[in-house]
């Protein structure tokens, strides 16, 4: 691997480093942007001065806001993410379980729907313009209209309910054995499959189609290649790059795919966890959730525009 | 039983070819079109046929038949296609992939855009003669270098192993002959292989690829608008038109005795006579010691050029792509703001930048575009188009800008019922007049013409240069006619500038600049421009005095 | 003239069935059969003569809090997309043209807050901010400015670089003109198709918001609120939540049908009448 390659990885790494100190500041200023005082907002008219105080002191509200911010911004990069206000407890530890159960819950939805969206959307571009081809845009265009707790309930009331195959409510535990976990996380991760297929398949099926109408292809195909060699040594080179990109970005769509859908499935991660603490007030739950959402949100766009430098071969090969 | 049909010699026969499509106008039904009309051809071993034809005359999609080739959609639906004594429409799809490659190989108009962006060159050539084992890896490579040699590339030994983008567009399109020949096929089908490419490296390949014919015995289908190419390089042309067969000779016939009304057309130069002006004593515009570079960079688009324009006569300037000639009508216009030097208007300076200019300058300098559908807004109609400068620049309104507009699409021939039509309504000509049009409505001094006949089929362009040249003498406007065809300069010139890498390398009247001597470049520039004429390449490739500016 | 028979099967679909919607959250006190909070029975009743959907998690009429369901789903996604589409497409339209450091500045600060996935965004956002019907619409026309902004700037950009752009500028037109007689027109399909995209996201995150318990709050309910309430009923089999749910997919659907034709037809026209 050449250096101007390294070099402009690292460049894309840094950029995303900066990135997501600008998105911590955006997260943080999102928390102060009310116009009058925090503490009474969240406690309401009937707030006597005591509690008021006491709020205030605990959100370190008396100090100003770019001091708070570097405070906070201090404990993250040492992995102290303060304490929960609703509970006292360390935000830190609560969250370590449910990351790893997102994580898990994620993992497997991805699992299935990677490998399904690539076979579909090979499938759709092979058929093109048949039914196949048809049905798969068809279901594209009713994916990114259906909401994610549509799709999830439907599920619940077949699968749960109506048949009882699998739980309706995704109970996990630590040390549950990982058959019993499989079972609990089926359902909410095909609904998470069914919310990003549609979208990957459609994707993949126009990145693959754009290297397919190439010129190179038809100089293969003119040289006597079988189609299956023609896409596996000259489309599938240039079409690693694009349906990566495709991946990664829809990766990113299951982010915001898991939090409804912990909710759907009560399930422990930290999508639940999110809302819970939104709807409880909790700011500095807020903020540090928020922020490892964005992390992962960002790191996946770098992933991808790295995959799409180094399958570049402009400049794997520079003049 | 397919020998049967074989004549002695013949490589390719085909009968009554018949080709269709199937197109999907949008909120109709989808409908059948044929593209190629029950066509025959015969073509012999070692033998080139050329065959020409505007946009739309299938010569292309005829040349891919002989490989069992459609491109999007195209289907053969009647005749035959023999090949080596067999009907390879029957063989069905094992049969195309045995030949493809093999027995007939191909040559794309963009070899930049045809070769795979992710292989080094040397995989790509010798990957079909790999496929078909008709050689070992190391003797392909081995006659590939031989070919690549022979086609005089730069470094034979090491130009197989960079990647495409490495290399130049004139040195890819002589790899990917090279490639095509690589298979030691029967068949090359050649698909326009140096239109892409610029006058001066066009002789080149051109000169590489009749090389390289004459000295493998290769038989080809050479496809190509341009009737003085063809004559270069096939020993038959087959002309062509609308998918249908026009006229079929040998080359001189039908350059020289053509039988049908459309191949004369082709044939006859369209020159126009057109006696030059004497310089006046004053130019009105003059453009002194102009250097320009775009953004900050360091590479000056134009060097320190200075050029006069005198009131109603006509400058030309002439350049290959990169030469900078569009570059000075942007310093001119005020587009790009030149860094040194100064334009001069009726005595005094312009301002350098578009928006320090007053109204008046602006109305005084109109431009036309070589691309005139999108010159002009799509949602606007002919009349408010024309109408714009007329209420802009003069404050005419109403009716009195109705009768103006009329007056204005009267002369430039078209009646005034167009006025309410949108411009995608117009054909390609109609577009350029009404650019035309617009730029009179402000009653210009100098009207700045960017290639406005280079888009146009030649018989059009030629409409356009006539109306240009009798506009010019009713209303007294200059022209600044920026082009790179040498062709259009001889018809409506008066002076000439010729531009070589930014700098004006040789500026005078026309008589002057087209009379020897001739510096280096203009020199490489007017040998390069092919004739109509049997041999004409040799004698160009033999009085060349500088290598082409694109290797 | 448009021709009726002329527009595809799956567009007219979409046309009655949103028009059906619209109707509907525009009459909704005088074709609902009951009050909106009006209790009428019991809790969970199944479908009915008299309550054609059945009745909710606190026994009110199904149909009638989706017709009045539809009317503040409606009302607020209408708003909001109003909300991001002006302000969006000003400040592209803006960015395009004048370039500059402004372009840079508000580019730059798009990049930075779609660096964030919105629903993340809008969910720390409301965590400080009042749950009222104001806030909801500006924090969800804000938000979604930002998509908004980069198709209006894209589209501007390719246009302002066209030859008849530059046409007007030689002749030297002001930007006003640029802007509204050249650029304007010949950017309004993609926008507008896009429109019918960016109402479909308002109302799907509005109803997901509300699902969450923080869009709208009781005792009114949009579709996605009426979810929430209801959802409770599905472990014991009742489908009432997944009423208003397929209401949500299936008002989306149709938007999505008549946008995907809209897109289709002014595509294909390129330019000139129509």
């Amino acid at each position: 691997m050449s250096s101007p390659i390294l070099k402009l990885i690292a460049q894309r790494v840094a950029l995303g480093i900066l990135l997501l100190l600008a998105v911590s500041v955006l997260i943080f200023a999102g928390t102060q942007i009310l116009p009058g005082d925090v503490a009474q907002a969240i406690l309401g008219q009937s707030a006597t001065p005591e509690s008021l105080a006491n709020l205030r002191e605990q959100l370190g509200l008396n100090e100003p806001a770019y001091i708070r911010y570097f405070h906070w911004l201090g404990g993250v990069v040492t992995g102290d993410l303060g304490t929960a206000m609703s509970s006292g407890q360390d935000i830190a530890t609560s969250i370590k379980g449910r990351l790893w159960n997102t994580l898990f819950l994620a993992f497997w939805a991805a699992i299935v729907a990677v490998p399904l969206a690539i076979i579909l959307g090979l499938i759709a571009v092979r058929y093109r313009n048949g039914w196949v081809d048809k049905l798969i845009s068809g279901l594209a265009l009713a994916s990114t209209s259906f909401p994610e707790f549509f799709i999830g309930y439907v599920l619940v009331y077949f699968f749960a309910v109506k048949w009882q195959i699998f739980p309706g409510i995704s109970t996990v535990y630590d040390g549950m054995p990982f058959g019993e976990r499989m079972q609990a996380i089926t359902l909410p991760a095909t609904a998470l499959t069914l919310v990003v297929l549609a979208h990957m398949m459609r994707m993949t099926r126009a990145a693959i189609l754009n290297v397919m109408q190439s010129a190179y292809v038809e100089t293969a195909e003119l040289k006597g290649l079988s189609a299956f060699n023609v896409i596996r040594k000259h489309a599938f080179p240039n079409a690693i790059a694009p349906i990566i990109n495709v991946v990664m970005l829809n990766l990113a769509y299951l982010i915001v795919g898991v939090v409804v859908v912990e909710v759907i499935f009560v399930y422990p991660g930290m999508g639940q966890y999110l809302v819970d603490h939104v709807t409880k007030r909790d700011v500095p739950v807020v903020q540090a959730v928020g922020l490892i959402f964005a992390a992962v949100y960002i790191s996946l766009n770098i992933i991808a525009d790295i995959a799409a430098i180094v399958a570049n071969p402009r400049l794997r090969h520079p003049k | 039983m397919a020998e049967s049909k074989a004549k002695p010699g013949v490589l390719l026969d085909i009968r009554n070819l018949r080709i269709e499509a199937t197109v999907f106008p949008p909120g109709e039904p989808p409908k059948n079109i044929v593209l190629v009309h029950d066509v025959s051809l015969t073509l012999e071993k070692g033998k080139v046929l050329g065959l020409i034809g505007e946009s739309g005359a299938g010569k292309s999609t005829i040349g891919l038949s002989s490989m069992g080739y459609g491109r999007g959609g195209v289907r053969i639906t009647g005749g035959e296609v023999i090949l080596n004594g067999r009907d390879i429409l029957k063989g069905g799809k094992d049969g195309f992939r045995k030949l493809r490659g093999r027995e007939v190989c191909y040559v794309a108009q963009s070899a930049a855009a045809a070769f795979n962006p992710a292989h080094r060159l040397m995989d790509q050539v010798v990957e079909a003669t790999l496929l078909h084992g008709t050689a070992t890896r190391a003797e392909a490579e081995k006659r590939a270098v031989a070919l690549f040699r022979k086609l005089s590339l730069p470094n034979p030994e090491t130009i197989g192993e960079r990647f495409p983008h490495q290399v130049s567009g004139g040195q890819l399109q002589r790899v990917m002959t090279a490639m095509a020949l690589c298979s030691e096929p029967d068949l090359i089908v050649f698909d326009e292989p140096t239109t892409a490419l610029d006058v001066t490296t066009q002789i080149d390949v051109l000169a590489a690829i009749k090389d390289a014919i004459r000295d493998t015995h290769v038989a080809a289908l050479y496809i190509t608008h341009d009737l003085a190419v063809v004559a270069q390089v096939s020993d038959e042309i087959m002309v062509l038109r609308h998918g249908r067969l026009v006229e079929w000779g040998g080359t001189r016939q039908i350059i020289k005795e053509p039988r049908q009304e459309y191949t004369n057309a082709l044939v006859s130069v369209h020159e126009i006579e057109h006696a030059e002006q004497k310089p006046g004593t004053t130019p009105f515009l003059s453009v002194k010691n102009v250097t320009a570079a775009y953004g900050r960079s360091h590479i000056k688009v134009l060097k320190n050029v200075s050029v006069d324009i005198y009131p109603g006569q006509t400058l030309a300037v002439v350049g290959e792509s990169g030469s900078g000639k569009s570059t000075l009508a942007r310093a001119i216009t005020g587009l790009l703001p030149p860094e040194e030097g100064t334009v001069t208007f009726d005595g005094r300076p312009l301002a350098n930048r578009l928006a320090d200019r007053p109204k008046e300058d602006l109305r005084q300098l109109q431009m036309i575009y070589q691309m005139a559908d999108v010159a002009m807004n799509p949602r606007q109609t002919v009349g408010t188009i024309i109408g714009r400068p007329l209420e802009f620049y003069f404050g005419i309104r109403g009716r009195e800008r109705d009768r103006r507009v009329a007056e204005l699409l009267d002369k430039i021939e078209m009646g005034k019922g167009f006025s309410d039509r949108y411009p995608a309504e117009l054909s390609g000509g109609q577009k350029q007049r009404v650019c035309i049009a617009r730029s009179l409505a402000a009653k210009p001094k100098l009207i700045i013409c960017d290639e406005v006949t280079s888009a146009l089929d030649p018989l059009v362009a030629h409409g356009i240069l006539e109306l240009l040249l009798e506009l010019q003498k009713e209303e007294n406007v200059a022209y600044l006619f920026i082009t790179h065809d040498l062709a259009t300069v001889k018809s409506i010139a008066d002076s000439i500038a010729v531009m070589y890498r930014g700098e004006v390398v040789r500026y005078g009247p026309k008589s002057k600049v087209l009379a020897p001597p001739f510096d280096a470049y203009t020199d490489l520039l007017l040998s390069s421009v092919p004739e109509m004429e049997i041999g004409w390449l040799e004698k160009a490739i033999k009085g060349r005095r500088m290598a082409s500016a694109g290797n | 003239m448009l021709d009726i028979k002329r527009i595809p099967i799956p567009a007219l679909v979409g046309i009655i069935l949103t028009a059906l919607f619209v109707l509907a959250a525009i009459f909704a006190p005088w074709i609902s059969p009951h009050d909106n909070g009006e209790i009428v029975g019991d809790v969970w009743e199944p479908m009915s003569a008299a309550h054609w959907l059945g009745t909710d998690n606190l026994g009110r009429d199904l149909l009638s809090r989706m017709i009045y369901g539809a009317r503040i789903t409606l009302f607020i996604a209408v708003l909001a997309t109003a909300l991001s589409f002006s302000l969006g497409a000003i400040l592209g339209f803006s960015a395009a043209v004048f370039g500059g450091w402004f372009d840079t500045l508000l580019s730059r600060l798009v990049d930075l807050l779609m660096s964030i996935p919105t629903l993340i965004m809008g969910l720390v956002v409301l965590s400080v901010l009042p749950t009222n019907l104001v806030t909801l619409i500006l924090v969800m026309g804000v938000l979604d400015s930002t998509r908004v902004y980069r198709l209006s700037r894209a589209v501007a950009v390719d246009i302002n670089v066209m030859d008849y752009v530059e046409a007007a500028k030689l002749r030297g037109e002001g930007s006003a003109w640029i802007i509204f007689r050249e650029i304007l027109p010949n950017a309004l399909s993609p926008l507008v198709s896009e429109l019918g995209l960016r109402f479909i996201y308002a109302v799907l995150f509005l109803s997901t918001l509300s699902f969450l318990g923080l869009g709208v709050q009781p005792p009114d309910a949009d579709w996605g609120g009426m979810v929430k309430e209801n959802k409770d009923g599905i472990v014991f089999g009742i489908g009432a939540a997944l009423i208003p749910a397929a209401a949500i997919a299936m008002l989306a659907i149709s938007v999505n049908l008549v946008a995907d034709w809209v897109l289709n037809r002014t595509t294909s026209l390129k330019g000139g009448r129509g």
